[in-house]
């Protein structure tokens, strides 16, 4: 049986020089490098393949046979290109494990980067987030210096440089394609697929692309063996990963446990709802996927059970929300979101988030009419599957999903004329702020 | 007004250094407007055609890249740029009530509602001084610690209304003031630029490795014993 949390990747966060060199190698870093560059690139790919590793970015591609879309033999510059943009509502577990970290997601570059051939690697991290740029910078130095990076790698022969590319804040970049774009010093714009990345890619070049994450599991996947990995969570969703509690709960923060974990699991580790409060609703994988409501405290977050419930596991964030939360309003607040980040490439996304932004805005002020809830939804409809990319898909679900359990809540605001809710009783530090909270009334 | 030969030849140092690390030139456009923005404080027209004539591009391809990306900004702004998370968790845990107190306290007036005053649906107001941009920011990948604000583009966790006026009073003072997780002294705005154009200040190993909130499920871990299974073992 495995333990309810299984730190690996956080495992020696608390170590206060964790993100140096001496760090990291204190806690066994950079053991598991010499054993991958010691084996064929072949086996580095079968073992990450055989350990079940998905992608933990969101898709949850199996890992190895991305690696494994490569050409072999080719006589073309490769690429590997880990997406360090994390900008997803709710996400906030890249960010912490780098500038905890950093020498972990260079290790697992490395062993990437032998695996598909590439003798450079980018790291493209949203600009946002200075002192984690910083730390990772500071890594990346340390490794050349311990020739862990630049010219035949720890006498294998093998070479890689890696670059450090700082975003400059668009949520596009984390969509792969569009990140090339945008490593290629243009609009972070989406492009057609096919062709993928693993034939033309940067430079339209075979190159790879993968989440941190995913990148820093491989040191412990090929130091552990791919057994172990597998060993950890589900039949089809293998591995541990780390989940991130935000919102109303008593302990929020990064939880690594196998993946299946249930939301009453994490909560019952970390103290529950904020004390005095009920779970209204939830996400599982950030905002572009189906919310949740307490039927799903005992649904198995792993990839299957999460879209079999009508979401997704995506980066596993969980933003949790008590019966003082206005469902509009949060859907408000997406919406804007995905409406300021549309690229404008296409125009369902374009135009579709635009107007869902002003029927819902008017919906929330009270002002909606009867068929804004049907318009809102025919919008969604619109939008998911004929957007060009995944930003487009991810438009619906959370608000398909809000009108499934909330329906009544966008009624009200409608008879009511105006939000129900006092926004002051959802702070941390509000208290009631004039307005009595009405929580028993729209209790889900 | 172009740049004068002494920024010039400053700027080409940086520039070719950030040129030539990769494989394509034009990859180089993003560092290279940070770097602009690091000596202007903004993107100009002549930080544009720096840009362009650098890498042979035109003038519209260049200010195409800048519009697209919302780090940039096209005007004169504050020495810090003081942003206050109103996306979903962060505004309901109190970011929309911090935003709004911190814009009354430092006398701005206008455009109230959700959406606007970000960098994104327009200008984002500054203290006469110079010294205090405010807008609204998108989600910063720091929901644990919410609600969250960034200046400069370090973290500030777990604010209140008035540990967020303090911030503000205390940045437009020149009082030091100390991010939540980061270095220990805070960049200006052009200091912070320069770091994104690639070129790191000596403050990557201040601060914690990880705040509290990072450290929650490892805690609790080791209060209860629990670990991953160790490898070849029974469990």
């Amino acid at each position: 049986m495995t333990d309810t949390l299984t730190p690996v990747l956080t495992a020696y966060w608390d170590e206060p020089d964790i993100f140096t060199l001496e760090g990291y190698r204190r806690t066994g870093g950079y053991q598991a490098l010499p054993k991958a560059l010691a084996m064929t690139r072949r086996d580095v790919i079968t073992a990450v393949k055989d350990s079940g590793l998905r992608g933990r970015g969101g898709a949850g591609f199996p890992t190895g046979v991305k690696w494994g879309f490569l050409p072999e033999g080719d006589t073309k510059p490769h690429y590997l290109v880990v997406n360090a943009d994390e900008s997803e509502p709710g996400a906030c577990k890249d960010m912490p494990l780098i500038m905890a970290n950093p020498h972990v997601l260079i290790e697992g570059s490395i062993i990437a980067s032998y695996a598909i051939g590439a003798s450079h690697a980018f790291i493209y991290i949203r600009g946002e987030v200075l002192h984690v740029i910083r730390r990772l910078r500071h890594a990346v130095e340390e490794a050349y210096e311990a020739g862990l990076l630049g010219k035949d790698i720890l006498g294998s022969g093998f070479d890689l440089e890696i670059i450090v590319h700082a975003g400059a804040g668009a949520y596009i970049c984390g969509e792969e394609t569009a990140l090339l774009d945008s490593l290629e010093g243009k609009r972070g714009l989406p492009r057609n697929k096919p062709p993928f990345p693993a034939v033309a890619g940067v430079y339209a070049l075979p190159t790879n692309v993968n989440n941190v994450e995913s990148i820093a599991s491989a040191p412990a996947i090929i130091l552990n063996g791919a057994e172990w990995f597998a060993g950890i969570g589900t039949e089809k969703s293998k591995g541990y990963g780390m989940f991130s509690l935000s919102g109303h709960v008593t302990t929020p923060g990064q939880y690594e446990a196998p993946l299946g974990t249930t939301l009453r699991q994490l909560l019952d580790v970390g103290g529950g709802i904020r004390a005095g409060h009920q779970l209204k609703f939830w996400t599982a994988g950030g905002s572009s996927a189906g919310i949740l409501t307490d039927e799903h405290l005992d649904m198995p977050m792993d990839f299957e059970s999460v879209a079999a419930a009508g979401s997704g596991l995506g980066t596993r964030s969980v933003q949790v929300f008590d019966e003082t939360t206005c469902v509009v309003r949060v859907m408000l607040r997406w919406m804007e979101f995905y409406q300021h980040e549309s690229c404008g490439k296409c125009t369902p996304c374009r135009e579709g988030t635009y107007w869902l932004v002003r029927l819902i805005e008017r919906l929330e002020r009270g002002q909606g009419t009867d068929g804004d809830i049907d318009k809102v939804l025919d919008i969604c409809d619109n939008i998911v599957g004929r957007a060009f990319c995944a930003l487009g898909d991810s438009v619906g679900p959370p608000l398909t999903s809000a009108v499934k359990y909330f329906r009544d809540e966008f009624l009200r605001h409608q008879k009511e004329g105006g939000c129900p809710f006092d926004p002051a009783a959802s702070t941390l530090f509000g208290g009631s702020g004039g307005k009595a909270p009405r929580s028993k009334e729209i209790e889900s | 007004m172009p740049f004068t030969e002494e920024v010039r030849a400053r700027l080409d140092a940086d520039a070719d250094a950030i040129i030539g690390q990769y494989p394509g030139a034009r990859s180089a456009l993003l560092p290279l407007l940070h770097l602009v923005q690091a000596e202007e404080g903004y993107v100009s027209l002549d930080g544009v055609d720096y840009c362009a004539e650098k890498l042979g591009l035109t003038k519209t391809e260049v200010t195409g890249v800048v519009s697209f990306y919302t780090m940039y900004k096209r005007e004169p702004a504050g020495e810090y740029s003081v942003g206050v998370c109103t996306n979903a968790v962060c505004a309901v845990l109190g970011g929309d009530q911090i935003y709004a107190d911190v814009k009354e306290h430092l006398g701005f007036t206008g455009g109230n509602g959700p959406g606007q005053e970000t960098a994104h649906h327009g200008a984002a107001p500054t203290t006469p001084d110079g010294k205090v941009t405010l807008e609204r920011i998108e989600c910063n990948a720091a929901c644990d610690y919410a609600p969250v604000m960034m200046v400069n583009w370090e973290y500030f966790d777990n604010q209140t209304p008035q540990s967020a006026k303090q911030l503000v009073d205390d940045l437009r003072a020149g009082q030091p003031v100390r991010p939540t997780r980061g270095p220990s002294r805070l960049c200006t705005w052009r200091e912070a630029s320069r770091i994104l154009a690639g070129f790191n200040d000596d403050q990557a190993t201040d601060g914690p490795a990880a705040g509290t909130a990072s450290l929650a499920g490892l805690r609790i871990a080791k209060e209860h014993d629990w670990s991953a299974p160790v490898p070849g073992g029974q469990s």
